[in-house]
């Protein structure tokens, strides 16, 4: 989200999932949409049974290929070559929008020079997908009245993550694709709320409303409403909090509803970190891997005991309702942090939910026109200022918050680990349709669990041959950090030298593997490219 | 937009538009067993006939456009009685076990046999008797009970784009179901039992565990990823039975498997219900837990006991009494603001850090953040999954 709020100074989906039917090219780059998000999938095979042309950029033969028009099998980590040799396509075929680069944005000339050694065949070269199909595929994009690209985790779980997202803003950008109806740039957010928190300000440099925690007007503002000095000093990301822990200077940890056990990269080195602390609260419905190492453990209500909102990826605010009572002692998430302030000396004092709600949006602009009432049948998206405004469905209809957006010269830098002689393979991990992270929700037992039990590693036919290994045999799997035990699939999902793990089995679990090197802006871990060995048990 | 008269009455309907959406847009009601409004037209069931002035004989509403100057008759004596001897037939190769069906009080078939008045039943003959095949754990399919209305065909394959089904065989011997009569092997999405007008497709999970008319439902929002789904829990004696969706909203009524089926672990007897106090050295259980995560044969010896019901309680307690003690919340509140404080004095707020959940409402994510700022004094606040 970083790198699209550094270019148009919004990080969101700027469309909504409604609009996805009324595009007419779709180009879906690193996202296994009917996998992760199945229901905004349905929509993108709507869309093209309306006749809207698909494009799928993906190492991973995934399901959406059976209903696209292009499917560029591009490497793992060359995202930026495939992006930026099509926009060498569209340069040079003149499929670009100069009124609105003119009018709308900035840096346009710097960035067409950075272009010129993308051309296809280099692009070939590196990427691993033929000329003829990334020439296609941009002047399928390029053509297009109302395209709308798509991506997720496979475009940001990189080192280069953000420059990845650079790449796709500039495409869109350069084609004046952005602010209207059914056309954008829509990071599809992998979770229930990950929007809703982010937008909430748990993030360490933003206050609710992506409000600079440096900035002095906006720290005083929160100040006056909270009635507290606050510090200025940005804080530490997830990432940047374990590294603390193992040197000694983060004491205590207090972690709500996560498991970073399971679900940050390099199992051994989250352990080692959460060990070192002198204190650690954690507060989940289950005894997690994360709880277990916990000196206290609070007991939760799950989202069917509570009352609330959740904002979805498209920016909408729903209403959560209360249908159970929560089991035995546990208590909502918000009466805990609540009675913990107050043991601590600071009541929160708010007589129902949506008082808090209030609070939130007379603290941010953008959701003060919400009000439960008005979200009782439908959401509403934000913004929303005024308890008039009907919301915003797209983005940047007028211009964008910062101005002018920027474009940027993104080169391609490979990953951080590549493969080898002694480890040749590529690991990717991803989602599972019926799996859901790290299992803390669907558990072992249940019956999603039992339609897929045991862990996989997708492995090509050709590899698998040359390796002697056949379906359903174990192998290990190694990285530099660590190794698993798990069971072969050969499918031709993955291309060859390519391997891909989910990563949501505990006992082979794929972030024993996977690499801590971040993303320099966005401190994003590089989940998506490992190098990796196979060996027979 | 096109004039027609439907019952006498004088309407207008868009160009395109079927009889049947026609006179529903009006209020006029013709059963049918084989429609939705978002598949196409099939005219399956006979139910939904109707005469139109100048065709001889009676025609399917469903798959007939509306056209200038048409006069429509929907009901009268001789179309009820051909729609009675049709429902008879669909009825005569049907189980009558409303008494144990899942769907009863919730089943068109049902509905429209009890306001046709069907008790007796004058054809009846040989039925279509089928072995179960299905060791899938999630979608239970009683093809008894199917009446050949093709709706979870066409929604596979319409709307979820997915083709795992289809009608096989032809005449008296055909069915629904996957290549070669396999196992259902499919995404599991459960579009099907949505649409199925019958008891003949519902969901392994809600068996014998409550019919619609004992049902609250409560509308609420998918706890899995970001689509923002509309999911009605439907709720008996605080443990949700199952899970539908409303048409008007953001998902239009569809739903995945998560979102489907992915709902147990709320009633799950694993869940924390009291906070605990670790009891247990620190550090000691690093390598406890590796090698417990690495182990895979111990792992799984462990988690056969959790799905054992009888063993449950056994299991767990021996899982948190080796580290944890049950405490009251005045004792945990206590020792964490202790703790909090003596470590901020200490070492300043910017020693404690925090991870908020991108599962929790929006509320409560403020409410942390507040917490970490305004309290303990640090910016220290950040939630795993940002990216």
């Amino acid at each position: 989200m970083a790198g699209l709020a550094a270019v148009f100074g919004s990080g969101a989906m700027t469309n909504s999932i409604p609009e996805i039917e009324n595009n007419d090219v779709l180009f879906v780059i690193g996202s296994n949409t009917t996998e992760t998000h199945p229901i905004i999938g349905i929509r993108m095979k709507k869309a093209v049974r309306k006749g809207a042309k698909l494009i799928v950029a993906d190492p991973r033969k995934i399901n959406l290929v059976r209903f696209a028009d292009s499917w560029m099998q591009q490497k793992p980590g060359t995202d930026v070559v495939l992006l930026n040799a099509m926009m060498h396509v569209l340069l040079k075929n003149n499929l670009i929008d100069r009124v609105f680069i003119l009018i709308r944005t900035e840096g346009f000339e710097s960035f067409k020079e950075g272009l010129e050694k993308y051309t296809p065949e280099y692009a070939e070269k590196i990427t691993g997908v033929p000329k003829q199909d990334i020439i296609k595929a941009a002047l399928l994009y390029g053509n297009a009245e109302r395209p709308a690209i798509y991506y997720t985790m496979g475009i940001t779980q990189h080192s280069h993550g953000t420059d990845n997202v650079y790449a796709i803003a500039n495409l869109a950008l350069m084609t004046g694709n952005l602010g209207m109806e059914s056309t954008g740039v829509n990071p599809l957010r992998g979770q229930n709320n990950v929007q809703g928190s982010t937008d909430m300000g748990c993030i360490p440099d933003q206050y609710p409303g992506y409000q600079k925690v440096n900035l002095s007007a906006i720290k005083s503002k929160f100040e006056k409403a909270w009635g507290v000095k606050l510090s200025n000093k940005v804080g530490l990301t997830a990432m940047e909090m374990m590294g603390a822990a193992i040197e000694g200077k983060m004491k205590a940890m207090y972690i709500m509803g996560e498991n970073p056990v399971l679900s940050d990269p390099d199992m051994n080195h989250t352990l080692k970190a959460l060990n070192k602390l002198d204190f650690l609260v954690v507060q989940d419905l289950f005894l997690t891997e994360t709880a277990e190492l916990a000196d206290v453990v609070l007991p939760a209500a799950s989202f069917a005991e509570k009352d609330g909102t959740f904002t979805n990826t498209e920016r909408r605010i729903q209403r959560v309702r209360k249908a159970l009572n929560p089991p035995g002692e546990a208590k909502e998430d918000s009466v805990i942090i609540r009675e913990l302030s107050e043991k601590l000396g600071y009541p929160m004092k708010y007589n129902f939910i949506e008082e808090v709600f209030q609070e939130i949006g007379s603290l941010w602009q953008a959701v003060a026109g919400v009000t439960y009432g008005r979200i009782d049948k439908w959401g509403v998206q934000w913004p929303c200022p005024t308890l008039d405004h009907p919301g915003t469905p797209y983005l940047f209809k007028g211009g964008f918050p910062r101005g002018k957006a920027a474009f940027t010269v993104v080169e391609y830098k490979p990953s951080k680990e590549l493969p080898d002689e002694e480890y040749p393979f590529v690991l990717s991990t991803g989602r599972h349709l019926f799996l859901y992270h790290t299992g803390t929700m669907i558990r072992k037992g249940d019956a999603l669990s039992k339609v897929l039990p045991e862990a996989y590693v997708e492995l090509s036919p050709d590899d698998a041959n040359q390796l002697g290994v056949s379906n359903s045999q174990k192998v290990r799997v190694s990285s530099r950090r660590g190794s698993i035990e798990v069971k072969i699939q050969v499918s031709k999902r993955v291309g060859k030298g390519m391997v891909f793990i989910p990563f949501h089995y505990k006992e082979a679990a794929a972030n024993m593997l996977t690499n801590t090197a971040l993303d320099p802006i966005a401190k994003i871990p590089e989940l998506k490219v490992c190098a990796v060995k196979i060996e027979k048990i | 937009m096109v004039n027609l008269t439907i019952d006498g009455i004088k309407f207008t309907a868009p160009d395109g538009t079927s009889v049947l959406d026609a006179a529903r847009r009006h209020g006029i009601s013709i059963p049918t067993l084989c429609h939705h409004p978002k598949l196409t037209p099939y005219g399956g069931c006979r139910l939904c006939i109707v005469e139109i002035k100048g065709i001889p004989r009676p025609v399917t509403a469903c798959t007939t456009p509306v056209t200038e100057g048409m006069e429509v008759t929907t009901i009268n004596p001789y179309l009820e009685k051909l729609r009675r001897t049709t429902l008879e037939l669909i009825l005569s190769d049907h189980p009558n076990d409303c008494m144990v069906c899942e769907k009863a009080g919730d089943c068109t078939l049902q509905e429209l046999a009890y306001f046709y008045g069907l008790r007796e039943n004058r054809f009846l003959g040989e039925r279509r008797i089928y072995t179960k095949k299905d060791g899938n754990p999630l979608i239970e399919r009683d093809m008894e009970k199917c009446i050949l209305c093709n709706k979870c065909v066409r929604v596979c394959n319409e709307i979820q784009g997915v083709t795992a089904i289809d009608i096989a065989y032809r005449g008296f011997k055909s069915k629904v179901c996957p290549p070669y009569e396999r196992d259902l092997d499919c995404e599991f999405c459960g579009q099907c039992i949505r649409v199925c007008p019958t008891g003949a497709l519902t969901g392994k999970m809600w068996t014998l565990k409550g019919r619609q008319k004992d049902i609250k439902e409560i509308d609420t929002i998918c706890p899995y990823c970001g689509c923002g789904c509309n999911l009605t829990l439907n709720i008996r004696k605080n443990e949700i039975v199952r899970v539908t969706s409303r048409e008007d909203t953001i998902n239009e009524g569809w739903l995945c498997a998560k979102g489907t089926f992915g709902y147990t672990f709320v009633n799950n007897p694993a869940r924390l219900t009291k906070p605990l106090i670790r009891i247990a050295p620190k550090n000691s259980n690093e390598l406890r837990v590796t090698s417990y995560e690495l182990k895979n044969k111990k792992d799984s010896e462990d988690l056969s006991l959790i799905t054992r019901h009888s063993s449950l309680e056994k299991s767990l307690v021996t899982r948190h009494s080796s580290l944890f003690r049950e405490a009251t919340w005045d004792e945990v509140f206590d020792l964490i603001a202790k703790k909090f404080t003596k470590i901020k004095e200490q070492y300043g707020p910017d020693s404690i850090g925090s991870l908020s959940s991108a599962r929790c409402t929006n509320e409560e994510n403020y409410l942390f953040q507040k917490f970490m700022r305004a309290v303990i004094g640090t910016n220290n606040v950040d939630h795993c999954a940002r990216f």
